[in-house]
């Protein structure tokens, strides 16, 4: 039961991209189409749930047993840049083909704060256990997947209205995912 | 003179938020009000400048190929300075920014301007540039925070005008996309003259 009050609210109540404003910069980014805001959701996905499951283990481990919980952000960082490099690496060996479609998202995760900002949540939270956070970090990822392809699927049918000239491209992006936050709204008191 | 347009360039004309669209999750999730943005202004500005500073001093003892990841740690650093001391000296604040204080680190402007210009440039250009930039994020942050907290909590830096509610949804997620949208509309009428 618990675990799926987590991935209610991580996917629908407290969306990552829509409510908590992680990830705005691949979601501004690459949702002009449906095809790439699919491979970009893959490559997150992937990172975000095996940064968890190694930042979780560092902060759990390594981290409260020696008293040096302030080393989190530098530590968590080095862990998810080296982290990106090595996945790169291991597809490129071993399959070439899903290397192709994720390749180019994959150097561009290190700096998308969800990644980093779900390490921290999960790590941080004292009632999560490991496979709580692996959870939690699927949810989100998810959850970020969902906002971003119904986003991409909105900006394409943007591109063929007539909007007002001032508020062409970017403007009119951010007032359609303001609408999209407002709907999502209506999830809130579901858990 | 070039110096004078190190430090005025991130100011307006290329406004780290509304012209070059970077940093944008801090931008939206701290801007409830307009102490809050520019507290989060302020913090990003101080790790703006000293990452500015010491990525200029150590360029040319980096090989090229780990130059990102040694960035990072530089600004992961001062992050960690940052976060130290407003948990010891302002914890209000503190609390209020939460999550997004450790996210100073995959702030985009930061690593940007770092990799960007503090690696090509000297010292006194970096830090100029650093100020320019931190003075135009920490205005944009607060322009939103005041105009949201204006709307959505009929008050301004605390401080209450209206009785009873005001349009709640601006304080709201909705309402931060909404304002940066419209902002950036006017800020593109304004700067293309």
């Amino acid at each position: 039961m618990e675990y799926i009050i987590i991935i209610i609210s991580a996917i629908f109540v407290q969306n990552i991209v829509l409510m908590k404003f992680l990830g705005i910069c691949p979601f501004m980014g690459v949702s002009n189409k449906v095809s790439t805001a699919v491979g970009m959701t893959g490559a997150v996905t992937f990172v975000m749930v095996i940064a968890t499951i190694v930042t979780y283990l560092i902060q759990h481990y390594v981290l409260v047993p020696f008293g040096i919980e302030y080393m989190q952000t530098i530590s968590f960082i080095i862990v998810i840049a080296s982290l990106v490099q090595m996945v790169e690496i291991i597809l490129k060996k071993i399959s070439p083909s899903l290397y192709q479609a994720l390749g180019i998202f994959l150097p561009l995760i290190t700096t998308n704060c969800a990644v980093l900002g779900v390490a921290v949540m999960a790590s941080s939270n004292a009632d999560f256990n490991l496979l709580h956070s692996v959870v939690f970090a699927i949810a989100n990822a998810i959850g970020f997947g969902l906002a971003l392809i119904l986003f991409a699927g909105l900006r394409e049918h943007l591109d063929l209205i007539n909007v007002p000239k001032g508020m062409k491209g970017v403007p009119a992006a951010f007032v359609v995912a303001g609408l999209l936050a407002l709907a999502f709204m209506g999830f809130s008191g579901l858990v | 003179m070039s110096q004078l347009t190190n430090f005025t360039r991130g100011i307006l004309k290329e406004n780290p938020v509304f012209v070059l669209l970077l940093g944008l999750c801090p931008t939206l999730g701290v801007t409830t009000s307009a102490i809050n943005g520019i507290g989060m202004g302020l913090a990003t500005t101080f790790v703006l400048i000293m990452s500015n500073l010491v990525v200029s001093i150590i360029k040319n003892v980096i090989p090229s190929k780990v130059r990102i990841p040694s960035f990072i740690v530089v600004i992961a650093s001062f992050v960690t300075i940052v976060q130290m001391t407003m948990q010891a000296y302002i914890p209000a604040l503190y609390k209020s920014l939460g999550l997004f204080i450790p996210l100073i680190v995959v702030n985009c402007v930061i690593l940007g301007r770092a990799e960007a210009f503090a690696s090509k440039n000297g010292l006194v250009s970096s830090i100029l540039d650093g100020l320019g930039m931190g003075i135009g994020f920490t205005f944009a942050l607060g322009l939103l925070g005041a105009i949201r907290e204006v709307l959505g909590s009929g008050a301004i830096f605390g401080f209450k005008f209206i009785e009873g509610d005001a349009m709640l949804v601006f304080v709201l997620a909705p309402g931060a996309f909404i304002v940066l949208g419209y902002l950036i509309a006017i800020s593109n009428k304004v700067l293309k003259k």
